[in-house]
């Protein structure tokens, strides 16, 4: 199935949750990532549980620090 | 318009640019906005804050010029090493311009002192690079009703979002700092000095434009750009109903304690 990562079209196999999404793409610190289906930031307590559908859109937001020191 | 000569001179280039003209300009110099961290980011917003002729510009560090900082922090020159950040900044910025009045806080933004500094100022800059103090930042400009520019820069990577009340805030995005050590900061996993420039410019321009009146801003979207690639885009976001009430009991500490 087609789906948008960040943007840009990906065929992926079919139910993967965003936990397996996220090892998929390689993710290697989820915990460093937020992320945002079909335009909703989803908790992080859903991630294991939450399938990604055809045609849905997946945003991996990066926390980012940087700038002072 | 109330300008003198020499200012209509000096911001002849805004004065004649639709969109800001002369009524802009006068609004720029009755403005007053805080930069929080005289580093990579808050070095080019204050030059442009600076240049810019925005009357009142506060400005809050506790550290002082290291070497290492040299690569990106443009406003901060060798013979400043060892100096605080914030009077190495003071000293340019009013060499660029004297109509400023630079305002010096050479010490951490806290929950303690954030809302009797807020108060001064029309607009803020987050300039930080601890997610604690970008929680910080978020909260007490949410709590104190006052619009915001965040910015995060890591290795080849960037990205902003501007907060005016009722729109998306950083926690709206990002909800919770990230566990300690999780995300590397600067000090670890270095960044390109150009990418401190690229987004401490749009932070800058972001400030300039709320105070003027003009375009539309980046409100509840988040800008993210990869200089590696050198790709922008932007991600929509939305306000959620977090009800920010009150500052929380502890903003962690910073991830790094690494000699900077």
């Amino acid at each position: 199935m087609i789906i948008h990562i960040n943007g840009e079209k990906e065929t992926i196999e079919a139910s993967l949750t965003v936990t397996q999404l996220l090892a998929h793409k390689q993710v290697k610190m989820p915990d460093m990532v937020s992320v945002e289906l079909n335009g909703d930031i989803l908790e992080r307590q859903f991630f294991d549980t939450t399938i990604i559908n055809d045609g849905d859109a997946v945003e991996f937001l990066y926390f980012m620090g940087g700038g002072q020191v | 318009m109330n300008l003198n000569d020499e200012q209509v001179e000096r911001y002849s280039r805004h004065i004649i640019l639709q969109g800001v003209g002369g009524e802009g300009q006068e609004k720029l110099l009755a403005a007053k906005i805080l930069i929080i961290g005289a580093g990579g980011l808050g070095a080019p917003v204050a030059l442009y804050l600076a240049a810019a002729g925005v009357g009142t510009i506060g400005i809050i560090d506790a550290d002082v010029v290291d070497i290492s900082n040299l690569q990106r922090q443009v406003i901060h020159f060798t013979p400043d090493i060892g100096r605080p950040k914030v009077e190495s900044a003071k000293e340019k910025m009013n060499a660029i311009n004297p109509d400023v009045r630079v305002v010096t806080y050479n010490e951490l933004f806290t929950k303690n002192n954030a809302l009797d500094i807020l108060a001064n100022y029309d607009f803020v800059v987050d300039g930080t690079d601890s997610f604690s103090a970008k929680f910080l930042i978020n909260d007490a400009c949410v709590l104190a009703k006052k619009p915001f520019s965040h910015g995060g820069i890591l290795r080849f990577d960037g990205q902003t979002m501007t907060h005016v009340p009722g729109t998306a805030s950083y926690r709206c995005v990002f909800k919770e700092p990230p566990p300690a050590n999780a995300v590397p900061t600067c000090s670890q996993a270095g960044v390109f000095g150009a990418v401190a420039g690229m987004l401490g410019t749009i932070q800058a321009a972001e400030a300039i434009r709320y105070i003027v009146g003009v375009g539309e801003l980046l409100t509840n979207r988040l800008l993210i750009f990869d200089a590696l690639r050198m790709r922008f885009r932007t991600v929509r976001v939305k306000p959620s109903e977090l009800g920010i009430q009150g500052f929380r009991d502890s903003y962690d500490p910073p991830v790094c304690e690494l000699r900077r």
